[in-house]
This record gives structure tokens, sequence and C-alpha cells, in this order.
């Protein structure tokens, strides 16, 4: 913003704005996230690529016709509905069949998005409505892992991912507990640089987090993203089980693994930060950040599932509307000093 | 519309269609939801439900005069609840496996405002036959209402129909369906569609009286 060249807009306001618009923005979360895409294909194979490549066309494909249905111009040409698609994608079981894959999509943008208007109205995340549609629909498969860099996962495809539309997945790979899910059932927790790394099994693109936060840390450079969300979750994280691991560490687990296990790391840096579902203001986005911390260290103690942050910032998601009305910015002349 | 008398099959035919009680009123969602999981626990409570709208709108019917104003809910209240008794053990003698599948909620019948609506806004003013014309078209429209449901999610959820497969082995069932959760997705999918062919009636009913 130097001003020099800057071209003002003659007409109603805004005069000056910073020139991302939506496609810009999400040009950049897509370079974000290309890093964690190309680890998800290197560590799953072919597996990887066929699932967030379905993911993402049914997402544009859906989109493209609920646009026609209702006589609108398309809206993919923003980029926005190949986000979502990425990123519901990145949350899926590798070995998931792909016509499970595709329902989800058709979910998330039918009923995440379109139904609430299109972009820029949709209460929650598409991309984790979507995925928690299939969570609640097909749980077996949901929470079927398979093994990381395995060495036929760039010639043979595993037969579950290939299931015929609406039949049984059948699984004939090693199937590899999450590290969460092993630190639930058996209380064993992975090592630090296995998790950093993503040398673990897990969804496609939620095992390295090193790449995440890289990703994240380039969209927060470039201004598009607010940094407060992602730091707010992961502090209020470490800091809840920073407290229970002194009251027992032989029970609770190390910060660490906390934030590098599971999909926090993805659901921190670019789930939770949706423009749309998350708070305005930057006091509103620590508070919605603290609700997801809080909530993903209740539901991964103390709740029947492995993991939670889906629901956690899904629930966020529902808040932040109510976080955006209690907490607002002082007017300006009003209030303190005012008279 | 208005001008032309009420016809003794229009009383029976508006609940099917035009004031179908859970698909346009949305009444009764309570049991329309909670056990609508299979065809069959959807059928029986529909024609339980049919059964006390019956009885219920021809007992009010035929009381009209003789309930007093200022209490007129604790006697409609009386008289549904009697006839619900009745079909609770009725159909605890006929099945007790449906009877513990629709578990509370055919004591529940007592509260569905269908019905208490039915006897206050219909039967309470109406003469017997009027009534029951009336609370058999309601009831028929929430059985069908009712059955829609239950299809669909019997269908995704369990893979079957009446209890009867419907697919070959190997079908993936959509847990979801089966789960209270899935009683919204269905109800809302046949709310979309009847409010998509309403649009569009309205729309065909508009253009006719334009060109003639």
């Amino acid at each position: 913003m130097s001003g020099q060249n800057q071209v003002l807009e003659i007409g109603s306001s805004p005069h000056v704005t910073s020139g991302a618009s939506v496609d810009v923005i999400m040009r950049n979360v897509f370079f974000a996230l290309l890093p964690v895409c190309v680890f998800a294909v290197f560590a799953f194979g072919i597996a990887a690529a066929l699932t967030l490549t379905t993911a993402t066309l049914t997402c544009v494909v859906t989109e493209h016709v609920i646009c026609r249905l209702n006589r609108k111009p398309t809206t993919v040409g923003d980029w926005s509905v190949a986000i979502t698609g990425l990123l519901y994608g990145l949350t899926l079981p590798p070995d998931l069949p792909l016509w499970m894959v595709a329902v989800g999509a058709i979910f998330a943008v039918a009923v995440g998005k379109a139904l609430f208007g299109g972009l820029g109205c949709n209460a929650f995340n598409p991309a984790l409505v979507g995925r928690a549609f299939l969570q609640a629909a097909f749980p077996q498969a949901m929470t079927h892992w398979s093994l990381p860099f395995a060495a036929d996962r760039f010639s043979e495809l595993p037969g579950s991912i290939l299931a015929f539309p609406f039949a049984e997945p059948v699984y004939d790979a090693v199937t590899a507990a999450t590290p969460l899910a092993r630190m639930k059932f058996e209380a064993i927790q992975a090592e630090n640089p296995d998790l950093l790394w993503g040398l673990t099994s897990g969804s496609v693109g939620e095992t390295c987090g090193a790449l995440i936060l890289l990703g994240g840390a380039y969209l927060v450079a470039r201004n598009m993203m607010n940094w407060r969300i992602p730091v707010s979750i992961m502090l209020t994280v470490s800091l809840i089980t920073w407290v229970f691991m002194q009251i027992d560490p032989a029970v609770y687990p190390r910060p660490a693994f906390m934030l590098f296990s599971g999909g926090l790391m993805l659901g921190a840096v670019f789930m939770a930060t949706d423009m749309v579902a998350s708070p305005i203001t930057n006091a509103g986005c620590w508070v919605y950040g603290m609700l997801i911390g809080g909530l993903v260290v209740v539901i991964r103690f103390w709740g029947g599932m492995p993991e939670g942050v889906m629901y956690a910032i899904l629930l966020a998601n529902a808040v932040s509307p109510h976080i955006d009305f209690l907490i607002q910015p002082r007017v300006f002349g009003t209030g303190r000093g005012a008279g | 519309m208005a001008s032309k008398e009420v016809t003794s099959t229009d009383e029976f035919v508006k609940g099917l269609w035009r004031d179908n009680p859970v698909f346009i009123q949305v009444l009764g969602m309570c049991p329309a939801l909670a056990v609508s999981n299979t065809a069959l626990n959807a059928l029986a409570m529909g024609l339980a439900t049919t059964f006390v709208l019956l009885m219920s709108g021809l007992s009010v019917s035929l009381l009209r005069n003789f309930i007093p104003r200022e209490a007129r809910i604790v006697c409609y209240i009386c008289i549904i609840a009697t006839f619900v008794t009745s079909v609770d053990y009725l159909i605890m003698a006929l099945s007790l496996e449906l009877h513990r599948a629709l578990g509370a909620f055919i004591a529940l019948i007592v509260v569905n405002c269908l019905i208490l609506g039915r006897a206050e806004a219909f039967a309470s003013k109406h003469k017997p036959g009027r009534a029951l014309l009336d609370g058999l078209g309601m009831g028929v429209g929430f059985t069908l209402a009712l059955l829609f449901i239950g299809v669909v999610r019997e269908i995704l959820g369990s893979g079957s129909l009446f209890g009867v497969a419907v697919f070959p082995d190997g079908f993936q069932t959509w847990t979801v369906m089966v789960l209270p959760s899935g009683g919204f997705f269905a109800m809302a999918l046949w709310l979309l569609i009847v409010n998509r062919i309403k649009q569009k009636q309205a729309a065909a009913a508009k253009t006719v009286e334009v060109t003639s």
C-alpha cells in the first residue's frame, strides 16, 4: 500500500482497496496448500492423488450444476469452491472409496455452502460439513487408515478406493492406527520428529505439521490469514495439556504431541481460519481460537473418539456470529474519553 | 375457491396435499422425525395417529355443545388420552416388538399438536360427519408423509424396505440415516421437493389467471 501508483475508485466507498479479491486470495491459499498436497501424494501414493482430484472435481461440478439450476452465473471461476474441495480431500482417509469422497463433496457444496446462500453466507466451513457427514454416514470407512510410505503406493491402488458406488469397501491393505488412536486406546505416544515430518498414518493432508505451518506462514506473510486464530488455538491446547500433564503424565500426553497429531495443524491453520465462518474482530478471533482449543482438548481427553478437531471447529463456527455480537469494536468517537 | 362450497371430498382431500400436516403445516414433528427410521415404524405410528385423530375428532364433534369453552383444552386432552391409551394397549397386544420400537412415542401422541389442533380448529366447530372426514384426511396425510420419510431412511440406512433387503449383498448402509440427524435430512429433502412443486403450481395458476 504505497499509495503512489494506486488507482482511486470514483464512486461509492470503499475508495481504497488492498487489491485482494476472492480469486487472488484463493489462488494464494492454493499455493500454500501445494506443498501439503505434494507431500500427501508422496506419502500415500496414487490413492491420495485420486482422492484429492475426485474431491476437487466433484465440488467444482456440484457448484456449477447448482448455479445452473438456480439460473445464476456460475461461481466456479473464483477458485473458492476448488479450495473447498482440496481442503475437504485433505481431511479424508487415503483409502476411502472414491464414491464416498464424491458423496461427501456433493454434501459439502450443496448443503454446507449453496443452501446457506453460497460464498460469504456459509455458517460452517463447507469442507468440514462434508467430512462430518461422511463421519456420521460411514463411520467404519472413515476410521480406516492405510500405512504411509507403503512400498507399492505408486504402482498399486488399495482395493477399497475403487469400490463400486454404494457398495461396501473391501480392505486389503495393512491398516495402521493413527497416533491419536494409539494414544487413546493403547496409551502410546508417537515421537515428535515423526509427527512433525509426517511419518505417521492419518488423513491425506494432516500428517506433515511442518509443511502445514509453512503454508500458514506464507498466508500470514501475505496478510491473507488472521494469525491470531491458529496461534490462539495452539496456545490454548498447549496450556491446558501442559496443566494436565503436570497432574498425571502417565495419562495425559505432552503438548507437542497434542499439537502435531491428528488434524489439529490442518484444522487450526486452514479450516478454522475460513474467512466467512470465523469472527470479524481480532479480539473475537482470540476468543474463537480459545473455544476451539478448549473443545479439542475436551473431546480428545474425555470424548469417545480419538479426534475432535472437526467437531470443535464446527461448533465454534456456530458460535462465531455470537462472538461478533458480543465483542464489538468501540465506535469511533464514543466510549473512553469521548465525554 | 372461497366462494365455492366446501364439499365432503374436499374435507378429506385437503389433508393429503394442500394442508398436509407434516409437509405443509409442519405439525407433529416429534414423531415424524423420531420414529420414521424404518418404513414399518413410520406406518405403525401413522396408523395409530390416524385412529386417535378419527376417534377424538368424532367425540369432540359430538360433545362440542356440552364442552364449556373455558375448560375445553382439558376436555380435549382427556378425550385424546383415552384413545391413545387404548391404541397403546392395542399395539402391545398385536406386537410387543413394535411396541418397544415405538417406545414412548405412542404415549406422546397425546401431545401431538396435530391432534389437539384439529380438535380445536375443526372438530369443535363442525358436525360429526365432517369431523370424521377431516380426521381421516389428516390421518392419511400424516401416515403418507411419515411413510415417505421412513422409506428414504430405511432404504439408505438399512438397505431394506419393510424389513426386506432391496439391494444385493455388500450394500454400504448410511448409518447417519437411521440416526436422528437422518430424520432431519429426509424431512428436509421432502420439504424441498414439496415446496418446489407448490411453487410450480402457484406459478402455473398465475399464468392461467393471466391468460384467461
